[in-house]
């Protein structure tokens, strides 16, 4: 039997604290049985002698100081583990919240994880293949990687990462692949954009979501993203699967950490959110990864609004110095009608030279996206000098790289949201693109693969 | 020295890594403890009657009130000896491939595994003309650790006396190899000694730094060198290259020893480090990298008070070599994990916070981090020759957002001599090192003068003051390029600008994944500057000659000029035809049959005028 107790002494926002306790352990769970008989769940934040600081993930609402009952579980936050979890729907903290039976657990796992031996990890070298261009040809993405996408209110955030859950395949292989979606204060309607798509194609069936909407519990997004964690390393270091998480949106996440900080009456750091902010969003982020000798890898792919689209918000911030490149959204594509609006230039990849190259995808992929790169900068600060000075003031050549970067835009960023391309299709398209500037310009590229691959009407007008 | 070492602590308070513990009178700052059954490690970082604040080194879920804590009376220290080349330790010195082969891919708690092998037997020679009378620093013998280092095995800063029983043989670091005697009776000699982290490890005295550390990385070696015993600060926001250009560091430094420090930085950054270093050669011993190199491993995942240590570790070991003699370089990538971890720990002591919630005493913590580098005589004993070691230190700093005026930068600048600054729109641009050419800067430049005037050649200096201010110019008139159009221009400022986008593009950028890019040699340095320099100045006599702008900048020897780069070192005698070359073609655009006495005549004239 365990121990009650009815001291609760203060309540203050989502905390709660409790006095005269015995055998307390810092980070352990508690249940707290309100005068009506509903439980609500807590975790220890701090025990000073006999004083425990609980934050209540369900919110504090309801609960009074003479009659509230608290119980010590004697556990961190667990997840039950079994393989039929694929397929379900929980709430934030792991308990189903469709109409499934409950788990009956293989075993239980504490949901913060443990850290990974950077000795233990391998590395990430496989080509995954999303069939957009932006991503595949400039900033391929590949198996254990982190790679966030940094949104706006009102940009197609949802609908990119949906499309990615679709497409998504590493060439070549037939493995297992599962998806894990985590839902933090994200509205219904967003919700149900992922369950609609993943159920029309059938994927719902090797997906397990973890959905906190907008108006449940702030706090217990704090253990959304870890219970889908937990569930992601379950299917992929003892399953074998291959998985891709989506967390949604980790500014709500934030937001929940603050809200908490503030409670606690903490020094805060920048914009208010605590100074422990980067440690804890690494205690996400780095759970992605691949571990020597297993068959499985977790890809991970945070969504996140800036605020105002403000890139140095601390939570883009952040997010940026750990995760490893980012997709960045770009609203002035967007008003163009140009889908997925992937803002190139601050976009980047960051093990996208890892998972590249002959074996991989093509030899010429690494110079080319260079190149292209290189000229798209080009031709996007022509635009702005023909924007001050008018397009007669511009040279020969910056009217070429003009060119360019329209029909770049145009032609690569632009596909839609069901045109899934190929990694070839995408390499000939920027060729292809290249065609428009002379191949003297073309200065990033091997001479061996200009010979090879350029194509054909450029070699003639070498000297031009 | 601990009085009992049967007292225990109770523990009355845990919140994050942050425990306080009762009954803990008699212990010292900064000691080490082990808290509760499990036996985390932990540091005592402030004491108050008999109560104790500890810093705990790993995750503190569980642990509660009433458990014990166990003193050592020892502060934290490493180990270092035989084994060290080659490691992979966390925060605290513990090998991660141990902890790896004991308890899975999982960083599990309370794991207590020396840092150096308690089994392996090394062989120990015996130096040579030893002294009877023997103190610090004085090389008693050695053990070929790897391929590229010899470790000297010196007497331990503090003994003192006569040297007794010392023999060549086979011994593991705990065997003891022999005594010597001193005032307060006998001390064993062994090939390990133990270091606490905190405290410097003492030399005769500073030197000022006179070499270059060369890296191979064309704007750092010719436009921001660093010394040997140096120090460089490396801020910049993400996604713009620091930890590509650490690495790069890492890989091409020209010193005896790499310890690279991965400070709250990511898993996967850590792993390609540990398996690209074994296979990767040094250029200058052909040896794999690895051999040269230890790596200290405290991703951003892993308990932050060991974060906090990291660094420290880090430096030690650093510090141990150099006083080997040796050249050491120490990387550490980021600082700022290291200041936030100080900063958590800070805020977990309700200590009155400074700037941003960093504690107060950030800047002399910083300060004195830094000034652990240097060029330095090292403790050699009395009758050997002073031996001299230099140990340079390169931190990276990611300020939030990018924004220079953080506070670890600034204390960082204040105390570092070399500034990398990296910027995101360069890194936009993929123009990669992202070094900004303008802000930043290194005040080694004149101390440095000589040697590369000796080293590399006499006009080096010339021609770099050169570049700065081709770049500069470059500047002003893109100014000018954006309020008026480029046509407003004069051929010799078109020239300019040309001349300095062939400087950014083909010397300055440079491509860490490219086979042959990735390092430059001196010698290819000079050469490929001056065949950027030499078009420019013959360009410009060739404008006086009447030449047509236009035709000079679009010769295609300067599509040859641009990939002067990926010419291997063997075959740089290419660069040095290119230079004979430009002069043939460009004296062919400004009249060929007149050229020998045109040019001749010109250079007079200008030669006349630049007087």
């Amino acid at each position: 039997m365990l121990k009650e107790y009815r001291t609760v002494g203060s309540i203050s926002g989502p905390l709660l604290l409790v006095e005269s306790v015995t055998e307390a352990k810092y980070g352990h769970i508690v249940e707290i049985e309100l005068p009506d008989g509903s439980l609500r769940r807590g975790q220890i934040l701090e025990v000073d002698r006999d004083k425990l600081l609980i934050q209540v993930f369900e919110g504090t609402n309801g609960i009074d100081i003479p009659s509230s009952c608290i119980r010590i579980l004697g556990r961190g936050v667990e997840l039950a583990l079994a393989p039929e979890i694929l397929g379900r729907v929980f709430g934030g903290l792991g308990t189903p919240r469709d109409d499934g039976p409950a788990i009956i657990a293989q075993r239980w796992a504490d949901i913060n994880g443990s850290p990974i031996n950077p000795y233990a990890r391998d590395y990430p070298n496989e080509f995954i293949q999303t069939g957009i261009s932006t991503i595949d040809g400039l900033n391929p993405l590949v198996r254990g990687q982190k790679l966030p996408i940094f949104s706006g209110s009102g940009l197609p955030h949802n609908r990119l990462a949906v499309q990615l859950a679709r497409q998504a395949t590493v060439l070549g292989s037939g493995e297992a692949f599962a998806v894990v979606f985590a839902a933090m204060g994200i509205t219904f309607d967003e919700a149900q954009l992922f369950i609609n798509d993943l159920t029309d194609t059938g994927a719902i069936e090797r997906a397990v979501m973890f959905i906190n909407l907008a108006d449940d519990p702030a706090i217990e997004r704090i253990a959304t993203p870890r219970a889908a964690l937990t569930a992601a390393e379950y299917l992929a270091f003892e399953q074998d699967m291959h998985v891709l998480v989506i967390l949604s949106d980790m500014t709500n996440y934030c937001e929940a950490l603050r809200q908490i900080a503030a409670s606690r009456k903490e020094v805060p750091g920048r914009r208010g959110y605590p100074g422990y902010l980067y440690t804890d969003l690494a205690t996400i982020y780095e759970r992605a990864g691949r571990i020597k000798g297993k068959a499985g890898s977790i890809t991970m792919v945070p969504i996140l609004t800036m605020p105002e689209d403000d890139k140095t918000h601390p939570i883009p911030d952040l997010t940026g110095y750990i995760t490893e490149g980012q997709i960045l959204l770009s609203r002035s594509l967007e008003r163009r009608g140009i889908a997925p609006p992937v803002d190139v230039l601050p976009s980047l990849s960051r093990l996208k030279d890892k998972g590249i190259g002959p074996d991989k995808t093509r030899e010429d992929h690494a110079d080319l996206y260079n190149q292209l790169y290189a000229a798209y900068a080009r031709g996007k600060d022509a635009q702005e000098l023909a924007a001050v000075l008018g397009e007669a003031t511009l040279s020969d050549m910056d009217r070429a790289y003009v060119a360019f970067a329209d029909a770049f835009e145009h032609r690569y960023i632009s596909q839609g949201d069901y045109e899934n391309r190929t990694i070839e299709q995408t390499l000939n398209l920027g060729w292809d693109l290249l065609t428009t500037l002379p191949k003297t310009e073309l200065k990033r590229i091997r001479d061996e693969y200009l010979d090879k691959y350029l194509p054909e009407a450029q070699k003639r007008t070498k000297t031009a | 020295m601990s009085k009992q070492s049967d007292q225990q602590g109770r523990i009355v308070k845990v919140s994050g890594p942050l425990v306080v513990a009762e009954n803990m009178s008699g212990t010292r700052m900064y000691d080490v403890v082990r808290v509760s059954a499990q036996k985390l490690v932990g540091e005592i970082i402030e004491l108050k009657g008999d109560l104790a604040w500890i810093q705990v080194y790993e995750e503190t879920g569980g642990i509660g009130p009433g458990e014990p804590v166990y003193i050592t009376g020892r502060p934290l220290g490493v180990e270092l000896g035989p084994g060290l080349i080659e490691s992979i330790y966390d925060g605290i010195q513990r090998p991660l491939d141990e902890l790896y082969e004991a308890g899975g891919e999982y960083i599990g708690r309370g794991a207590s595994l020396p840092g150096l092998d308690r089994e392996k037997k090394w062989r120990f020679e015996l130096a040579e003309n030893l002294p009877k009378e023997v103190s610090a620093g004085q090389i008693i013998g050695q053990v070929q650790e790897s391929v590229s280092v010899i470790q000297k095995i010196m007497i331990p800063p503090g003994v003192q006396g006569k040297l007794k029983g010392l023999s060549a043989g086979d011994y593991t670091v705990t065997d003891t190899i022999g005594k010597v005697e001193t005032a307060n009776g006998a001390v064993d000699l062994k090939l390990m000694q133990i270091w606490p982290v905190r405290q410097p490890r003492p030399y005769l005295r500073r030197l000022s730094p006179a070499e270059p550390l060369l890296t191979g990385q064309r704007v750092i070696d010719m436009l921001f060198p660093i010394t040997k015993g140096g120090t460089a600060c490396v801020p910049g926001p993400f996604g713009s290259g620091k930890t590509v250009v650490q690495h790069q560091l890492a890989k091409w430094v020209d010193t005896d020893v790499v310890v690279y420090v991965g400070c709250g930085e990511r898993g996967n950054e850590m792993t390609d480090v540990l398996m690209e270093f074994p296979e990767l050669k040094d250029p200058r011993s052909g040896e794999p990298l690895m051999k040269r190199s230890v790596l200290i491993a405290n991703t951003s995942n892993m308990p932050v008070a060991a974060r906090e240590a990291s660094v420290y570790t880090g430096i030690t070991i650093a510090e141990y070599f150099r006083d080997m003699g040796y050249s050491v370089a120490l990387m550490a990538d980021s600082t700022s994990r290291w200041a936030e971890a100080m900063r958590e720990i800070s805020a977990r002591l309700e200590e009155m916070p400074a700037e941003e919630g960093y504690p107060a005493y950030l800047a002399a913590r910083i300060a004195s981090f830094y000034e652990r580098a240097g060029r330095a005589v090292c403790l050699s004993g009395k009758t050997q020759e002073a031996r001299e070691g230099t140990l340079s230190v390169i931190g990276a700093v990611s300020p939030p957002g990018g924004d220079l005026s953080d506070s670890v930068v600034q204390a960082t600048l204040r105390v570092a001599k070399v500034f990398w600054s990296l910027e995101a729109n360069l890194a936009a641009r993929r123009h990669f090192p992202a070094i900004d050419w303008l802000r930043s800067y290194s005040l080694y430049r004149d101390s440095l003068q000589d040697w590369f005037t000796q080293n590399v050649a006499e006009e080096l200096t010339e021609m770099i003051a050169t570049t700065n201010r081709l770049l500069e110019e470059e500047s002003q008139l893109q100014e000018i390029v954006r309020l008026v159009g480029a046509e407003a221009l004069s051929p010799n400022e078109q020239l300019t600008l040309e001349t300095s986008r062939s400087i950014r593009e083909d010397f300055l950028h440079q491509n860490a994944f490219h086979d042959v890019d990735t390092h430059t040699s001196m010698k290819k340095q000079y050469l490929m500057l001056s065949a950027i320099l030499h078009f420019h100045e013959r360009g410009l006599m060739a404008i006086k000659r009447g030449a047509d702008i236009n035709t000079i900048i679009s010769l295609p020897l300067r599509e040859t000029i641009a990939r002067a780069k990926y010419i291997e070192e063997k075959q740089i005698d290419q660069i040095e035809e290119l230079v004979k070359k430009i002069d043939t073609e460009l004296d062919k655009l400004s009249g060929a049959e007149e050229q020998a006495t045109a040019a001749a005549a010109e250079q007079n004239t200008s030669d006349a005028q630049n007087d």
